[in-house]
């Protein structure tokens, strides 16, 4: 069960105002790639986020580039969870993939307001706001592990016992 | 239909995603919505495959878990434009060959999609995963086709298997006949411009309907590698007696068995979607009403009736790709070149999609009509689809091209406006020099 405050966004938030692209290849510090994070949507976002708290949003979040650094800027400032109506497609797998927890559930959106505690829990796939439970779909034990594991990588070496604490990084390259 | 699907009673059937995606992961049912541990029947890469096989290590693996399963070919840069590419070439060479990777298909045999095709190494029902954003191009035989990333098509060979997210589905359903001189094409560019580029949006999307079964093989193709543009992530066209047919007929030349029983057995693994299924939405297209439609640059979904863009001057007419590459497509061209010239001023460049289609063209004596006619042939595989070699525009050229994407500097050139068309419509603005209607080309 995760605890956190909500910050709450409308539909259609793409990539380039969740990680600006100007600064796609020339930051790599995870301090300084979530000093930027949602700076074009919102400006308190990066300054004021606290660990644990959970941003709420519209459709499609997360349409437009593939770019990874839009989920990892948002997992370095310590956001918990996203819990959308909709996700863009690659903007969910890279979520799942980088350790994001991204959660669909529409009910919870429109029920959410900015500043409010909300309560993830897994595995049981539900939420918790203002003394109402919404469940949403579950995720598999994969899709957890992964979570859980802190990214695809990490999870596969764990899977596979080549486990080790070190996060590896690796770069799909060109 | 009853069933219990993560502990809630539902009465309704399933859609196609929702039971291509349970079968693949050995599930007796999967709802939209759910994410499920899918095990692949095919994992396509291409030139890329070094670089998966960089992250494949970086896991920390010596052995991939499914070679049988792993399908390569090299189509994107070939042969090699460049010593950069020729490295990599012979980087996926020599991981093919100590991987004892036995799906790999050489330089000039053709684009993936269009191979994999040729080769049934894909069946109805199966699930392809590929990291190639059009690897939902196999919906066009009934199979369950998805891009994914690099690093994730590494996870797929270290253990056989990928976690996905069941799709909703959109049902689309085509009623009514092409118009003379209309194509898949158009349809496609029709539907994107109406529903935009995320009318798709993580779905799959399902064609039903007689304007789809009236279509040639060749024809369906190209829908299901169209949506790509319209963000789903798979789509699905349902496999009839002709496409049993093809497979049966090439899987059985390939593993010297009959065709018969080839064919029961791939007949057997084909799955439809319920006639209950529900859907996030459904559209009617009526085939009769769909005109010839051209993408404008720099987006596929800014798609018009050609007659507004008729008379744009071009200086680039490319036909090939896996969109539009195929025999039918130089056919269709070749009935329009017949006896006339390229306009001065244009080129005209034709990439056949496989080795297969630029060998039946020459049998058939298109080539030699397309070559009298002016036109200049490349090496089979993607050509200058997105920008890599043979074919690049210079700056402030328009380039009519029978692709799939036309993106600002798809086709290596930011400063070039590229235009997406049916072959037909790309042959006639080569002979015309400017954007024009086949069905006025005399
Ligand atoms: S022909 Fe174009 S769209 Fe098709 S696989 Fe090659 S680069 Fe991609």
């Amino acid at each position: 069960m995760m605890v956190g405050k909500v910050w709450k966004y409308g539909d259609g938030v793409n990539t380039d105002v969740i990680f600006p692209g100007k600064y796609t290849y020339t930051l790599k510090e995870p301090s300084e790639i979530a000093a930027h994070a949602l700076e074009d949507l919102d400006p308190n976002f990066a300054r004021e986020a606290r660990a644990g708290d959970v941003i709420v949003a519209g459709r499609n979040w997360g349409n437009g580039s593939s770019r990874e650094q839009a989920v990892t800027a948002l997992k370095y400032r310590g956001i918990a969870a996203v819990v959308a109506k909709s996700f863009a497609r690659i903007y969910f797998r890279n979520g799942i993939n980088q350790g994001l927890l991204l959660v669909t559930c529409p009910e919870a959106v429109d029920a959410a307001q900015a500043g409010d505690m909300i309560e993830i829990g897994l595995p049981a796939s539900l939420i918790r706001l203002g003394g109402r439970e919404f469940p949403f779909p579950p995720l598999s034990p994969t899709a957890l592990g992964i979570i859980e594991a802190g990214g695809l990588v990490q999870h596969i070496r764990r899977k596979l016992g080549l486990a080790s604490t070190e996060a590896v990084i690796v770069s799909s390259g060109e | 239909m009853m069933d219990t699907v993560a502990g809630t009673t539902r009465s309704r059937g399933y859609t196609f995603a929702e039971k291509a995606l349970a079968r693949a992961a050995g599930l007796p049912s999967a709802a939209a919505g759910q994410v499920v541990d899918a095990r692949p029947d095919v994992a396509l890469s291409h030139d890329n495959t070094a670089a998966i096989a960089r992250i494949f290590r970086a896991i920390g693996l010596e052995r991939v878990a499914i070679p049988d399963k792993i399908c390569v070919t090299l189509d994107h840069a070939v042969p090699a434009p460049t010593a950069r590419h020729a490295q990599n070439h012979a980087e996926v060479r020599a991981f093919v060959r100590e991987q004892g990777i036995e799906n790999f298909f050489e330089v000039g045999r053709g684009v993936c999609h269009q191979v994999f095709g040729e080769e049934a190494l894909v069946l109805p029902g199966q699930l392809i995963l590929g990291s190639d954003s059009h690897t939902t191009h196999f919906g066009w035989m009934g199979a369950f086709g998805a891009g994914v990333g690099r690093t994730e098509m590494a996870a797929i060979w270290a253990t056989g298997e990928l976690w996905l997210r069941v799709p909703e589905s959109i049902k689309v359903i085509v009623t009514g006949e092409l118009g003379r001189g209309i194509t898949a094409k158009d349809l496609c560019l029709d539907l994107i411009g109406r529903l935009g580029a995320d009318g798709g949006l993580y779905q799959s999307v399902e064609f039903h309907g007689e304007g789809i079964a009236r279509l040639s093989l060749e024809s369906r193709m190209v829908i299901p590698n169209m949506m790509a543009e319209l963000g789903a992530k798979n789509a699905w066209l349902p496999p009839d007696e002709a496409v049993f047919d093809y497979l049966a007929e090439r899987r059985a030349r390939r593993q010297k068995s009959d065709v018969g029983s080839q064919k029961l057995d791939i007949l057997a693994n084909a799955i439809y979607p319920d006639g209950d299924a529900v859907y996030a939405n459904t559209h009617t297209m009526d085939a009769s009403r769909i005109e010839l439609t051209v993408a404008c640059p720099h987006a596929v979904d800014n798609a018009r009736p050609l007659r507004e863009v008729a008379g744009t001057r071009v200086h680039q007419a490319f036909i090939g790709t896996c969109t539009n590459g195929r025999l039918e497509d130089l056919a269709a061209a070749a009935a329009i070149l017949k006896g006339k010239r390229v306009a001065t001023g244009t080129r005209l460049l034709i990439i056949p999609a496989s080795a297969e289609v630029y060998g039946d063209a020459i049998r058939l004596g298109h080539a030699q009509t397309l070559m009298d006619a002016g036109a200049v042939f490349g090496v089979p595989g993607c050509g200058p689809c997105m920008g890599n070699h043979m074919g690049v525009p210079a700056p402030g050229e328009v380039c009519i091209s029978t692709a799939n994407r036309n993106f600002k500097g798809r086709m290596g050139q930011p400063d070039a406006d590229i235009y997406l068309a049916s072959p037909a419509v790309v042959a006639a603005s080569a002979v015309a020099g400017v954007i024009a209607d086949p069905r006025e080309i005399e």
